[in-house]
């Protein structure tokens, strides 16, 4: 024990010392200026930094296409209620390895977790461009006026909340890589309370973005209208988010392949698998319920219209077969078949979400709302900040490669720590 | 007497909803009845006064003075809070008033996170500058389509139809109301109006449809019509149901503190027991390093 106590020092002043031109070291560009994907992105964002300053100076109708009839548009639609959905992985990943204990997914907890974090910080964020009044977002929050009756009240709580909890989940990593040992280890013991608090936060508002629509009800189709809507949105985001975590995965070994640890690349294929059959299953029950809603509603006889065929594509197309295909794959093996199944699995939550916010939405109007082109580049703008600030962090911090000598001793030492209390506990209780 | 309770309860329950808002406090009556507005549609001639008046009164810019529009359908707008339209029906020309119908159980209010909308005590739902952000979620859950959004100013306002609630403070009528030359309009407490319309159905049957608009639709609303012909020809929605609005929120947000109470016991008890497995496993883990 003596021999621990000494390796873990608090941090000394000369560390602190070192600590600022550490941070400024750190927080220059990493790697080449100039590749094909900075020169796209980076102008895409100043444009979109551009389109803000006019939307905010003369208000959202200058840049978009939203009407008295269509008050929620792309920016809600995709960016918010798309984006949220894609995040799931983090709360569902985390319930797998730190509530039920599944060591194997271990590898890929960190970036889960810093991939829901950061969606949860653009998209949900990009519901702020998206306020008329963004300057009295505080009035829900300090608590002079308190909506409790509405459910976006709810979900704005939720996701403020839930941002609190994905970063200290994600803090350790932070820690790590400001050479932190001590606040390491403090934030290390707060992981599986944020967990907790993190997986209860989803589960209300991935089922909260869906109960939003509830009043909406002579607005939506019949096809896509449920009072189950927001039991349809949590169970689609289970299979939402690890389908993101399979493609995103995929990406990421090609793209940060040389930082991937080994222990994580001979693992890649078997996580993959095992995730693909629990979207499969997932998309069973989704099915079955969707199912259940459509019988239950007598809705059938829409389907053979217009909008009853989109359904079915939606339906067919992009959660039944990739279904199958996740089924498959996990007997035959086929890595390839996992990933385009996932592909078409956040095709089909794309059509979902935007079917039940814009498709779907007051289909009867003889005007449909279409995003301008200047809205769909912002929702780009938000999606490259958020692959830039993706990129940055794990171009720094340990989050596919391994952690630190130090910290990956200090961890072992703390659960032996544990182990032996928890020993003595027993033995002294005998 | 049934009528009679539930007008009491929805009083009641439209009291309970005002916290912690000091001009609408006041209105807080112990016995508080909503007031409204009966439109019957077979008197009004088209004359578009209530327009004009409302634009006065709330410092709106003037509609048109041109009656060809009435040749479209025209919803209420962010410059026009309350508009006429002109229908064709098989019993000849009818004229609608339309506005925020002041629902009883009004879905915006319930929708809106910071209580920028607001059912006060008297009936009318207003809407309050300071506190709103914007995000537009009443115009979402309006079954109405009621509150309009101005997109094109940086510090937008939402407009509807207020039913003139300083007026009423002050014991007055609506202005449309007391504008309206044929008496399309009449303003009281949202029961004896019922009263009015159901008496004016049975006297003349030939000339009323008999069906009270708003009486029981979303829950029952302020602004009650009155017609000849099916609401369906005049522009209005058979389809929006009796119960009202915020009722399909309310199972969801029941849930919450339920889920948000035993979720985290549920799932410490299954991480707890995954640890105990867990340490079972961890004396030999230690041996092999």
């Amino acid at each position: 024990m003596s021999i621990t106590a000494e390796k873990i020092v608090p941090i000394t002043k000369t560390d602190r010392e070192r600590l600022v031109p550490f941070l400024i070291r750190e927080l220059k560009p990493k790697g080449k200026l100039i590749t094909p994907f900075n020169l796209i992105s980076l102008p895409v964002i100043l444009l979109g930094l551009v389109l803000l300053v006019i939307r905010f100076a003369k208000g959202l109708g200058s840049i978009t296409n939203l009407s008295q009839e269509y008050p929620w548009g792309l920016w809600i639609g995709f960016d918010v209620i798309t984006g949220v959905a894609f995040a799931g992985g983090a709360y569902v990943i985390t319930f797998m390895v730190y509530v039920l204990g599944m060591k194997k997914y271990h590898p890929i907890a960190r970036v889960t977790i810093l991939n829901g974090f950061l969606a949860y910080v653009f998209y949900a964020g990009a519901l702020l461009l998206d306020l008329g009044r963004p300057w009295n977002v505080v009035n829900p929050i300090i608590g002079n006026s308190f909506g409790v009756s509405s459910v976006l009240f709810l979900v704005a709580w939720h996701f403020m909340l839930y941002m609190i909890a994905a970063f200290v989940e994600f803090s350790p990593a932070v820690a790590e890589w400001l050479g932190m040992r001590r606040l390491r280890r403090l934030l290390g013991s707060l992981t599986l309370g944020a967990v907790i608090v993190g997986i209860t936060l989803s589960m209300l508002h991935q089922s909260g973005l869906g109960a939003l629509y509830l009043m909406a009800k002579p607005k939506i189709h019949p096809l896509w209208y449920s009072e189950f809507i927001p039991i349809l949105f949590f169970v689609s985001s289970i299979f939402a988010g690890l389908s993101m975590v399979i493609f995103e995965g995929t990406l990421s070994q090609r793209v940060f392949g040389s930082q991937v640890s080994s222990e994580h690349h001979s693992s890649h294929d078997d996580i993959v698998r095992s995730l693909a059959k629990v979207c499969g299953y997932t998309m069973l029950v989704y099915m079955f319920l969707k199912e259940l809603d459509l019988v239950h509603g007598k809705e059938w006889t829409y389907l053979n219209t217009g909008m009853g065929h989109w359904y079915l594509v939606e339906t067919t197309g992009f959660v039944l077969i990739p279904c199958i295909m996740f089924l498959r794959c996990t007997a035959t093996g086929s890595i390839r078949m996992c990933r385009v199944a996932s592909i078409l699995t956040l095709i089909g939550i794309v059509l979902n979400r935007l079917n039940v916010s814009i498709i779907a939405f007051k289909w009867y109007e003889p005007v449909r709302y279409v995003p301008s082109w200047m809205e769909i580049e912002i929702t780009l703008a938000v999606i490259f900040a958020e692959i830039l600030a993706f990129r940055w962090i794990v171009n720094r911090m340990p989050v596919l490669r391994e952690p630190p000598a130090w910290a990956r001793e200090s961890h072992r030492l703390e659960r032996e720590d544990v182990r032996k209390e928890r020993v003595i506990w027993k033995s002294s209780s005998i | 007497m049934d009528r009679r309770d539930a007008l009491k309860t929805m009083g009641l329950l439209g009291a309970s909803t005002l916290l912690g808002d000091s001009a609408a406090a006041e209105e807080r009556a112990s016995d508080a009845e909503f007031f409204g507005v009966l439109v019957d549609t077979t008197r009004c001639a088209g004359c578009r006064n209530c327009e004009f008046v409302c634009a006065e009164t709330n410092g709106l810019p003037d509609p048109p003075d041109d009656d060809s529009v009435l040749e479209q359908e025209r919803k209420p707008s962010v410059t026009q809070w309350s508009v006429v339209n002109r229908y064709e029906t098989d019993r000849g020309e009818v004229f609608v008033k339309r506005q925020c119908m002041h629902c009883n159980h009004p879905a915006c209010a319930s929708a809106c996170l910071t209580k920028a909308m607001l059912k006060t005590g008297r009936g009318p739902v207003i809407w309050r500058e300071s506190k709103c952000m914007g995000c537009r979620f009443c115009m979402i859950s309006c079954p109405f389509d009621i509150p309009k959004f101005e997109y094109n100013s940086p510090v937008p306002k939402i407009q509807k139809c207020r039913m003139c609630w300083e007026r009423l403070a002050e014991g007055e009528q609506p202005a449309c109301v007391e504008e309206c030359p044929e008496e399309a309009l009449t303003f009281g407490p949202r029961r004896e109006l019922l009263d009015i319309a159901r008496r004016r159905i049975y006297k003349s049957p030939d000339r009323y449809l008999n069906h009270i608009y708003g009486e029981h639709e979303t829950g029952g609303t302020g602004w009650l019509y009155l017609a000849a012909v099916s609401f369906e020809q005049l522009g209005f929605r058979a389809d929006l149901g009796t119960e009202p609005y915020p009722e399909l929120t309310k199972n969801f947000l029941y849930s919450v503190p339920v889920v948000f109470a035993l979720m985290p016991l549920f799932l410490l008890g299954v991480s707890g027991a995954t640890k105990r497995a867990d340490e079972s496993e961890g004396i030999p883990d230690e041996h092999h390093g």
